[in-house]
This record gives structure tokens, sequence and C-alpha cells, in this order.
């Protein structure tokens, strides 16, 4: 009995054949059927919420893949999907969308091999020591690989369209607006939360004021933005004037458009910045700053020895939020700049939109493929590579 | 205590089972009531065939009690305020409540076609460019109007002009009633002009020469410096229609059945070419005397900164002339001009490729050398309905359109700026009463509508391109291209050759032989 009874049981399921045995050698029909349907249960009560994410999630993702592989034509009575393989991806890459998608290259200066050599040289001594320092498994090493040829092939694009007679496309528009936007974002918000969490008069006040641009609709700030950056017509017109601008104006210059762009969206998204990491900084311990303090450090010494290895898991899933959430940038450069001057302003998803208004529905889907492609890939190299090392050196 | 747990499971199963199957059977439990409405499907077919009804509205009254009319157009104030104005006088008459949706311009091909193509049908009826029925009326998506409008006597068809008539038309059949009549003109200041010793602009090069020379002096007496020529060159906007008024004359020379956005012959583009890169190079440099930030401005915009008195030259539809007798808006009442738009003393040889001098050959119908080819771009708003909308809907939709475009109201709405509706009615252009009334001066309604009317009678005229997909050529393509040129990411070369290959690859997509028999068809070609 002892030796049945100690054996460990695998799962609830097998209890009730044992139990049964003890008490019926010879299990009835009845408990045969209600015994398969306890076994089913589990199943049948997670299939409604399956089948609800697969309605919702994976259903539309696959597709919206077909449409990224098809061509939408209006049809009598409704209209048809007609498969063309993978003519909307050959569009943007070597097709009629590859200036609109990638950006104008301009030829190779000395200075454009130099930062790419420097990149490159970069990621083979990340490669190298992969396989010097670690066991070598196929996971980790495709996984390396692709990050090496991705980011390689992105410098490549960056540092012919950057500068010179180059172009930026809306890949590249997309990524300014993410990497730029963040820093500024987050090093802003810092800024903001260390003031405010010192003991100055009025800080309650200041915290309300300073999350007030994240309270506002996206386009409310872009009409804002628009009328703010309007040189003859909006509220600093005056100053515009003794400036000597009068003639001037952002939007006819692509970088002048992009920093308008820039600055709103900074504008708009450090208060999430900060209000995360005023939380964060408010719940470090504060014995270690009172010893530090007592023992002679200065402010620096315990911001970088104390505060900042304590908000900095904190400060890692803030920037990844908020690298998901910036990748899919619409709503300023649709209505500051309606994506100009030319497509300077437009981002994948402001491209993504125009093509789907042009019922070119299978383009649109391709673009919003790459995109979804391009999140995936720097959000898996944030969590792996930056996220998991800062976390594990602390 | 075990057989209880289990049997509560089984209950718990069965009652979860029994739940997923009701829900499942949800839809049939919801088509019932539809059967049980069954009367009022049959009453529908008396109704439509009764067209008649709109004559009858103002009689019988309340006639589609309980009846709501969803209709999708654009984003006011201008287009849609006439219509939510309207509304609810003819709420009072009828019965029907007009619900009106708007969008953005630029959002509003592609709401209609996707409500309507993917079987949705949340709108019984739209107020949209006459241009895309041949994208819808081919599909059945919108309404065969013909037998109604020949049933309605109210609606005073003969007095919409024959090009107002055709342009709304697809096969012979009237797909969509116009509310609306659109034709670019280009508006000068009368006083400014005729301080500077400067002639009304006859050609492009002229009007180059006038912008150049008011750019930068004052031009409202408020001592600043103001601009020669004002555009909207937004893109996403409707920027793409000025380039075709400025190139037309270049291209189009032995009236409209010539073609001028393609050859007739092979269906290629008509842009590759001396002509389509001159008027690039004009639009370009009307740019320098205009306003900073042309680039980001719309319709809009650029009216506002012409009636304020800011600007010498501009080129918009019949609206600036309503807007510029307004007193509460305007400072250039009773001192704007209107003409058509400007012509060429060359034009293209299609053979060659070059732009050759115009002589009796080749100029037809030039005056005084010089070859206009007066643009109807967009041809006006105007109202279809969803052939997929219950037939109470169709009804009442078919009603509330016809009252729009009834010369009673039709009349008070063309005269008012900011309706955004031009006149379209035979009536309209000539009689000027009602213009007078509106507050035109005389000499001012004689030029607006003498202007108008030259438009419209010109032999030369150019139609707004009317096949399959031409949202795409048009307000996708033609949009970004110029909006790359003019932010100078293209040469006049690079941008003519995009056009001409993203034209090309439209047309390789749709069907050339079908879309060169459409284009045939609707410009009258042999």
């Amino acid at each position: 009995m002892t030796s049945e009874l100690q054996e460990p049981q695998p799962s609830r399921l097998h209890i009730e054949p044992m139990t049964s045995e003890f008490e019926e050698p010879q299990p009835s029909r009845l408990h045969t059927v209600i015994a398969s349907v306890d076994r089913l249960a589990g199943s049948v009560f997670i299939f409604p919420t399956v089948l609800a994410l697969l309605l919702l999630s994976i259903f539309p993702l696959l597709a919206s893949l077909y449409v990224s592989l098809a061509r939408f034509k209006i049809a009598k009575g409704g209209f048809t999907l007609n498969f063309v393989g993978l003519d909307n991806y050959q569009k943007l890459f070597i097709g009629s969308e590859r200036t609109h998608f990638l950006g104008s290259f301009a030829p190779s200066t000395p200075l454009s091999w130099i930062v790419f050599g420097v990149i490159v040289m970069a990621l083979a001594i990340f490669l190298a020591r992969y396989f010097l320092n670690t066991r070598v498994s196929i996971g980790g090493l495709v996984g390396r690989l692709l990050l090496t040829l991705g980011l390689g092939a992105l410098t490549w694009m960056l540092v012919h369209t950057l500068w010179g007679d180059g172009r930026l496309g809306t890949v590249s528009t997309t990524l300014v607006y993410v990497f730029v936007g963040i820093f500024f974002q987050y090093i802003l918000g810092l800024s903001l939360a260390m003031l405010t969490v010192q003991n100055l008069p009025g800080r309650r006040f200041f915290r309300v004021v300073f999350l007030l641009p994240m309270m506002i609709t996206p386009v409310g700030v872009a009409y804002m933005f628009r009328m703010l950056t309007d040189t003859s017509k909006g509220p600093f017109t005056p100053i515009w004037q003794a400036l000597g601008l009068v003639d001037f104006s952002w939007v006819n210059n692509a970088w002048g458009a992009r920093t308008a762009i820039l600055i709103a969206d900074i504008w708009q998204w450090t208060p999430f910045m900060f209000i995360v990491l005023v939380a964060a900084l408010e719940s470090q311990p504060v014995e270690p700053v009172e010893a530090a303090t007592v023992d002679g450090a200065n402010p620096w010494q315990i911001f970088q020895h104390i505060t900042w290895p304590a908000i900095l898991p904190v400060s890692m899933t803030l920037i990844l939020i908020r690298l998901i959430e910036a990748f899919k940038i619409v709503d300023l450069p649709n209505v500051m700049t309606n994506g100009g001057p030319g497509t300077a302003t437009q981002s994948l998803t402001y491209h993504a939109f125009i093509n789907w208004r042009g019922l070119d529905l299978g383009a649109s889907a391709a673009v919003a493929y790459m995109l979804l492609f391009l999140v995936t890939f720097f959000g898996m190299i944030f969590v792996n590579l930056i996220r998991q090392r800062v976390v594990e050196t602390l | 205590m075990k057989s209880n747990n289990m049997l509560t499971r089984v209950l718990s199963i069965l009652i979860m089972f029994s739940v997923l199957l009701t829900a499942c059977g949800a839809p049939a439990a919801t088509e019932a009531p539809a059967q049980t409405e069954a009367p009022e499907v049959t009453e529908a077919p008396a109704t439509t065939e009764e067209p008649a009804a709109t004559e009858e509205v103002p009689v019988t009254g309340k006639m589609y009690e309980g009846v709501t009319v969803n209709l999708l157009t654009f984003v006011g104030p201008q287009v849609a305020e006439p219509l939510q104005r309207r509304g609810p006088d003819f709420t009072e008459l009828t019965g029907a409540t007009i619900n009106v949706i708007t969008v953005p311009n630029s959002e509003l091909y592609q709401k209609a076609l996707t409500d309507m193509a993917t079987g949705t049908n949340a709108y019984d009826a739209f107020l949209f460019a006459p241009s895309w029925i041949v994208d819808f009326a081919p599909a059945g998506y919108i309404e065969d109007l013909t037998p109604r409008i020949e049933a309605d006597p109210a609606i005073e068809w003969d007095d919409v002009a024959p090009f107002f008539q055709d342009f709304n038309s697809y096969e012979g059949k009237v797909y969509s009633i116009p509310l609306d009549g659109d034709m670019h003109m280009v508006y000068y200041r009368i006083d400014s002009l005729e301080e500077a010793g400067l002639e009304p602009p006859k050609t492009w090069d002229d009007y180059l020469n006038v912008a150049k020379t008011l750019n930068g002096q004052d031009l409202n007496g408020d001592g600043e410096p103001d601009y020669g020529s004002c555009i909207s060159k937004a893109p996403a906007q409707q920027s793409y229609w000025w380039i075709w008024s400025i190139a037309a004359p270049y291209i189009q020379s032995q009236g409209n059945t010539q073609g001028t956005f393609f050859n007739t012959e092979d269906m290629t583009p008509l842009v590759n070419n001396a002509a389509f890169k001159r008027a690039l190079e004009v639009y370009k440099e009307t740019g320098q005397y205009g306003p900073p930030d042309e680039t980001n401005q719309g319709v809009g915009d650029s009216r506002g900164l012409f009636i304020s008195g800011r600007c010498a030259l501009t080129i918009d539809w019949g609206d600036i002339g309503p807007l510029a007798i307004d007193p509460a808006n305007s400072k250039v009442i009773d001192k704007v001009g209107a003409i058509v738009t400007p012509g060429s003393t060359e034009v293209l040889d299609r053979e060659t490729g070059e732009l050759v001098p115009c002589d009796e050959t080749t100029c037809p119908y030039a005056v005084d050398g010089v070859n206009y080819a007066p643009y109807a771009s967009f041809g006006g708003w105007a109202g279809a309905i969803n052939a997929a909308a219950e037939d109470k809907a169709k009804d009442a939709a078919y009603a509330f359109l016809s009252y729009m475009a009834q010369p009673a109201q039709s009349n008070a709405d063309v005269v008012v700026g900011a309706t955004g509706y031009n006149p379209f009615r035979i009536s309209q252009f000539e009689d000027q009463q009602a213009w007078l009334d509106a507050g035109f001066s005389q000499t001012a309604a004689e030029n607006y509508l003498s202007g108008i009317k030259a438009s419209l009678n010109s032999p030369n005229m150019v139609a707004d391109l009317r096949i399959p997909s031409n949202q795409k050529y048009i307000q996708v393509e033609l949009d970004r291209i110029l909006a790359e040129y003019i932010a100078g990411n293209l040469t006049t070369d690079e941008a003519a050759q995009q056009l001409y290959d993203s034209w090309e690859a439209i047309t390789d997509e749709v069907g050339r032989e079908s879309q060169l028999q459409s284009y045939k068809a609707t410009i009258g070609a042999p």
C-alpha cells in the first residue's frame, strides 16, 4: 500500500483511476466517461480564451501576411486579392518604392567608409568574443549572425543616406525619430525627476505640470506645434521677426521639419520617462545614500554608485517600452508637415498609411511587416544583449 | 465526495457548452427580426418604382419618417456645411434624418470604397469626386440614378451645364448628382496690377513675370512685404491639381479628345516630355514668389492669404469669387479679377516630345497666338447612392440630393464662399441677380461669371482624369513625386521620369488595353 501511495503522481488525472482501483477493482463505464470528461475539462475551459486570442491576434496577423503577398483589386460586387508572391516586398527593396522606403543612396565617400568600417570592426569583435569566450550554441550563433548582418545593413544604409547627396527613406527617418527622441526624452525625464525628488519649494506643483503633455492627445500636440513653428502666423511670430526669420519656414528644410517633429515628440513623451523615474528614485533605499553622505561622498559619486545602479533596471524597461511605442509614430508628421517636405518626415507607419490610402493594400501590409520586423529586431537586441547584461552586472 | 466533484465538473462543462452553443447560435437569432421586418422590405420596391417622390417632397411631407440616411463626405466647414445646415430643413419636410459623416479629404476614397467593397455598407450615400464613379459604377457599388432623374422634374436636369451632366455619367448613365461645379481659374489683384502697369497674365510666363514684379511689395497697406503668388502646395491635400492647370496648355491644343494625360494610341503617359517638364519648372518657380511655408499650405491657407490682401495672384476653383466679397473677412472687395488659366505660345509635338511654336495647325483654338486649355479639375462635389443601401434609405438619399441640387437651394448655396459650392447650372451663369443679391457688385459679378463661362465654353477645355484607379495616378503618385520635386529631392528630368514609370506601372497593373479604352471613352477620342 505504502509503496503505491508514495509513488509521485505526475498529474491529478492519474489519481482517479488509482483511487478507484482501491474502491472498485473494475471501474464502471460511468466512471470511465467521467474520467475522460475530467481529463478534457482543462482544455475545454481554456478553449474560449485560446479561440479569442486566435481570432483577435494570430488570424489577423496571418491574414495581413497574405495581404502583403497579394494585390487588391476592385471587382464586381466586391473585391479580389490576387496572390503575387514577393512582388510587394520586391517593390520596397528594388522596385518603385525603393527610394521612398530605403532612401536615396549617395556615392561612398572616405567618411562613409570610415564610419562603416568602425561599425563592422565592432561587430566583428563582438562575434569573435562570442566564439572565444562562451560555449557556442546553434541558437546563439544564428541570433548573433542575424544581428551582425542586420546592424551591418542598417549601418550601410544610414552612412549612405544621412549625409552628402543621400536622402533618408522612411526606415532611416523612423530610426532617427526613435533613437534621437528616446535619448533626449530619457535625459530630460531623468533630469526633471532628479529635480522634483529634491526638497524644493513647489515640487508637487511641478510634478503635475510636467505630466500635462502626456495627457494631451497626439493630434492636439501636433496642431499646437504646427502653430508654434509657423513663423508668419504663430504666437512666436514677433520673436521670429526679431531674429530676422520672416522668410524662414521650418518645413522648407528636411532637417528643420524633422527637428520640429522631434521637439514635439520629446515634449510629449518626456513626462512618461519622468513619472516612472520619479517613482524609481523615490523607491530607492535611503540608508546607502545617508551612509555615503556621512562618508563624504559628493552628489555625483552618490548618483554614479548608488542611485544609477538602483534605477537602471527600471530605466531599461522604460526604454524598451518607449522603443516599441516610438516606432509607430505617425500623428505628428501627418498633422505637422503632411510628411513633407517631399517625403522627408514620413515614418514607416505613415508610409504604410499612404499606400493604404492609395488602395495598395499589399504594399501597405508589406511595409507594416517590415516595421514589425524592425521592432522585433531592436526589441530582441535590447532584451537579449543590453538589458540582460546590465541587470546581470548589478 | 469525489463523485460530487466529478459531477460538478461535468455540469460545468455542459453549462459552458450550452453557453457556447447559444453564442454560436446568436446570428440565427438576430436574423429572425429581419424576417419579421419583411413588410418594410416589400414596401420598398413600390417606392423605388416611384422615383418621382422628390418633386412631391414639399407636398406630401413626412414620407420618410423614421428613415436615416448616413451620408459620407469630406471634413467641413466647406462642402459638408450646406448638408449639415439643410439636413434639418429636409427632416422637417420629409421626416428623414440626414446624418452627415465627415472624414479627411485624403481618406474619403478609401472610406467609401472599403465600406462598399467589404459589404459593410455603413453609408447610404456619398458626396465625393465624380471622377471616382468609373471605379464604383462598373463594380456595381453605386446606384444608377438615371430613372430617378428622368422622373424628377424638380431637379431641372436640363439646366445643369452639359459638361457637368457628362462628368457625372458613366457609359450614358448618371451615377452622381452635382452640387458643385469646379473649374480652375486664375485670380489677380486688379488694383495692384494696375498700379504696377501690368496686364492680367495671358501665358504662364506672364504669370511668373507678374508674380516676380509684385513679390515683396506691400499689397494690403499694412507696411509689410507681401507675395506675388500664393498656391497651396502641401502634400496629401490638393496640390496635384494645380500642376495640371499649368501643364494643360503646353500639352493639349486640339481639343479634349486629343488627350492630356495619356497618349490615345498606346496609353503611354504624356509626362516625360518638354511640355510637362516646362510645367514643372513654372510650378516650382512660383514658389520663389510665394510665402515661405507654401509647401506646407493647404487650399484654406492660400485662400486666407489672398482674401486678406497678401497675394497678387492665385490659382483656385470658383470659391475665391464669393469669398472675396465677404465683408467680414475680405480686404479685397471689388479688387479681384478672374480670368481663364493662362496659356502658352508653345505646344507639345507628340512625335518628338519637344515644344513647338503655336500656329494655325499646332494650335487651332489659339487666341492671339496663345493656346488656352482651362482645366475642369476635380469636376465638383457630387452625390451618389450606395446600391446596397435599403430601398427606403436610397429613396430618402436621392430625395435629399435632389433637394440640395434643386435651384431653390443650389442658387443660394453657390453664391456663398463658405459653402465650397460653385455654379454648375446654366441659369447660375446667366442670371446675375442672385450674385448681386449676395453682395457682388455688377462689375465683380460680370468678371467672375465671365471667367467661368469662358473656361466652360473653351473648345480646348481639359476634363479631369476619369479612368479606373485615377485616384492612384493623381492623388498618390503625382502627389508624392510633386512633393519630392518641390522639396528639391528630384531634378525636373528625374521627376518626369519617375512619374512616367509609376504611371506605366499602374497602367500595367490595371490592364493597358482596358485603361486605354476607358480613357478614350471618357474624352470622346475616336
